[in-house]
């Protein structure tokens, strides 16, 4: 761009979110006076509709040709405002924004330094604004069709949207059979229906959908490319195979908590100790004897790997109170004379029906005693608890015949490997993390890869559910549009400066630039450019520029920053 | 501030797919750290040029903190292993012309390490204060 800047600088207060520790109104005065700002204003919140409206407006009337917000971050809102440059006809490119809330605001108290911080990071934004330069938005093919990992319930619904939708889906899973974890459950809470009755007829939908092709025993092996067209390769137990899709849905579950690292209650040790799921099996078969005998007395223990920082899951599991309740319920229907004691930390029976379903399993004689079991020690046939009631804050012993522990959720101890393939990051609790924790729940910083069900934390059949249509519906976007936006901000070579070493050919993970075989120039080829600048640096001529992150526009910011 | 009235100012080039975003949580978690960085944001570590390691310190800044995605992890593959070979030679050459190369620092913070970024920084504050003012400006302007 020839003309000179006229910037239009933007102070938001996000409410209070940036103005209680940043004085927005001595920034946006400070930022008046930087040379090429034309107008500088703060305002309440930049991203509302007035707020872009304000900037739409300031480019009309102050021929305005380079606009900054000093804001949240850009991974929040510079669609929104590179939008808003856009609508008032302004290059999308020439908006830069200052991280001056989770870079600043949200992480120092408010004093004088933390105003001096926002001051530099806007000298900074404005430095490299009055450098940016126009780019082309490009548009690319998207591949029709969908990757969906992981077989169980959310995989399967993610898949069987898709599919409906029209798009052809591989749904691989590592297992011999679909159905994942939820194929080891014999009845929902709080309905009380039986399970297969609900997952049989989803797996035959699932084999027999003409879209979907299943591929069992498999392995997804490699992750190439980008949202809209991702090259993937499977191995199964005999061949690998290779294709493409636009879109992928992680739905990879769960691993259930094993309380042998809880070795205090003897699990494995005594057989009247058994899981949740263990239960799940007797119950369905109606037998739940121990020693060949009925039991009388039955306790459950919640919490067991769950909220709990010492095995390193301080987490709760959100399923173990509902299915604790479901059991106890089912115990009381099977053996209406046995004792049935659940020890608790909490109660949190939230979800439709659920409290109510726990008033009624109280009703029907299970005793909810508050308090952590510290210990099972044998008595014979017997075990015994040994426990402190919170409530009447006094040590207690409760014999019982059989003691079923709420195992609780944990990431898959293979999930390393899924981070690895496909660059997911984790959040802290080791489950895969969502892009936004309230707006974008299933979109991840992968563009092109959602999450469906536990894999991303733990959950229950219907928010599994939810989830996974969820995803399956965000997965749709790019390959109902048929194009996504390409990447932009490429690097380009100019070709009087280049010596033809090939360095940048030797860099590039992607073979994007090439030596002209008659020329002996490097030229890059825009489409398999991904902008991540290795060449620019590789490059001993300096004749590769990384455009939207050129040096001059760094060197700027340094200046901006160092000086200020 | 301390005693000295000292605060060192460190420039901060983070990756936009790792560090930056940790360091976006550690903004939406509320972790507290000195105000003394200033963040860049790049694509890539692997993107980051020798001469945006050298101008600050030439400049007058005390400190220069790298920050990528931890090995395997590089959103362009393998730019982060380009980061790592790059600052090793940079911190040589720093070393042989008489300068203090642990003013560079070079971190793999990932987007979930919003804590790892704010301890960094804390960290990295201190370091600088300890050493005292850089240098480096005085020497180049002989």
């Amino acid at each position: 761009m020839t003309s000179d800047p006229r910037i239009g600088v933007y102070i938001c207060h996000c409410g209070v979110n940036i103005s209680a520790t940043v004085d927005v109104e001595e920034v946006a005065a400070f930022a008046g006076g930087i040379p090429g700002v034309v107008v500088a204003r703060d305002y309440m919140y930049m991203c509302s509709d007035p707020g872009q409206a304000l900037i739409r407006r300031d480019i009309a009337d102050h021929d305005l040709n380079r606009i900054v917000v000093a804001s949240c971050s850009p991974r929040m809102h510079e669609p929104t405002f590179r939008g808003a440059a856009e609508q008032a006809g302004l290059n999308p490119y020439l908006v830069d924004m200052a991280n001056i809330r989770e870079q600043c605001a949200w992480v120092h108290v408010k004093d004088a330094e933390t105003t001096e911080k926002a001051k530099a990071l806007v000298a900074s934004a404005v430095a490299r604004a009055a450098l940016l330069e126009p780019l082309e938005a490009r548009e690319v093919e998207v591949t029709p069709g969908a990757l969906v990992i992981g077989g169980g319930l959310a995989g399967m619904i993610a898949a069987l949207d898709i599919a409906d939708a029209g798009f052809p889906v591989t749904l691989v899973e590592q297992s011999d059979h679909l159905g994942g974890r939820i194929a080891e459950l014999n009845r929902t809470y709080p309905t009380l229906e039986s399970v297969p009755e609900l997952l049989e007829p989803l797996v035959e939908q699932v084999k027999l959908h003409p879209n979907i092709t299943t591929l069992l025993n498999s392995q997804v092996l490699k992750v190439e490319g980008y949202v809209g067209n991702f090259q993937v390769e499977v191995q199964d137990n005999h061949q690998s195979s290779s294709f493409q899709v636009g879109s992928i849905v992680v739905a990879t579950g769960y691993d259930v908590f094993d309380p042998h690292r809880k070795p205090e209650y003897g699990y494995g040790q005594y057989p009247n100790v058994i899981t949740t799921l263990e239960m799940e099996q007797r119950l369905a078969e109606g037998d739940l004897s121990v020693n060949e005998r009925a039991p009388q007395r039955i306790a459950f223990i919640k919490c067991v790997g769950s909220r709990d920082a010492q095995v390193g899951n301080p987490y709760c599991s959100r399923v173990c109170c509902m299915v604790t309740a479901k059991q106890a319920h089912l115990v009381k229907q099977l053996l209406p004379e046995a004792e049935v004691t659940v020890f608790y930390m909490d109660v949190r029976t939230f979800g439709k029906g659920g409290e109510e379903f726990y008033d009624e399993t109280r009703k029907k004689g299970v005793l909810y005693r508050r308090g952590n079991v510290s210990e099972i020690v044998r008595r014979g046939d017997r075990v015994a608890l040994i426990a402190e009631d919170t409530l009447l804050s006094q040590p207690i012993e409760v014999e019982a015949d059989l003691v079923v522990l709420a195992v609780g959720m944990e990431p898959r101890a293979n999930a390393d490997s899924i981070t690895t393939l496909l660059k997911l990051p984790r959040s802290s609790d080791g489950f895969f993390l969502e892009l936004h924790p309230k707006l974008r729940p299933v979109d991840t910083a992968v563009d092109g890869v959602f999450l469906a069900g536990c894999c991303q934390g733990p959950k229950d059949i219907p928010d599994t559910v939810a989830q996974a249509k969820a995803a399956a519906s965000s997965a749709l976007i790019p390959l109902l549009r048929g194009t996504v936006l390409g990447e932009s901000a490429t690097a380009i070579v100019e070709e009087e400066l280049c010596a033809g070493c090939g360095m940048c050919v030797e860099v590039c993970p992607y073979g994007a630039p090439a030596l002209h075989a008659l020329w002996g120039v490097s030229r890059i080829n825009a489409v398999l450019c991904k902008g991540c600048g290795a060449c620019a640096v590789a490059c001993p001529s300096k004749a590769i520029r990384l455009q939207h992150f050129t040096e001059e526009q760094i060197w700027a910011q340094i200046d901006a920053l160092v000086e200020a | 501030m301390s005693e000295s009235g000292f605060e060192p100012k460190i420039v901060a080039f983070l990756c936009n797919w790792c560090t930056y975003t940790g360091a976006d949580l550690a903004g939406t978690a509320r972790i507290q750290y000195p105000p003394n960085v200033r963040i860049i944001r790049l694509m890539c570590s692997g993107s980051v040029d020798p001469t945006y390691v050298l101008k600050p310190l030439l400049d007058g800044a005390d400190g220069v903190l790298i920050g990528g995605c931890h090995p395997g992890d590089c959103h362009y593959q393998s730019g982060n292993y380009k980061a790592r070979r790059r600052v090793v030679a940079l911190k040589e050459i720093l070393r042989s012309a008489g300068f203090d190369e642990d003013r560079v620092w070079l971190r793999w913070i990932s987007a979930s390490e919003g804590g790892r970024f704010a301890e960094t920084v804390t960290e990295m504050t201190e370091a600088m204060r300890e050493k005292g003012p850089n240098p480096m400006r005085q020497k180049w302007a002989v």
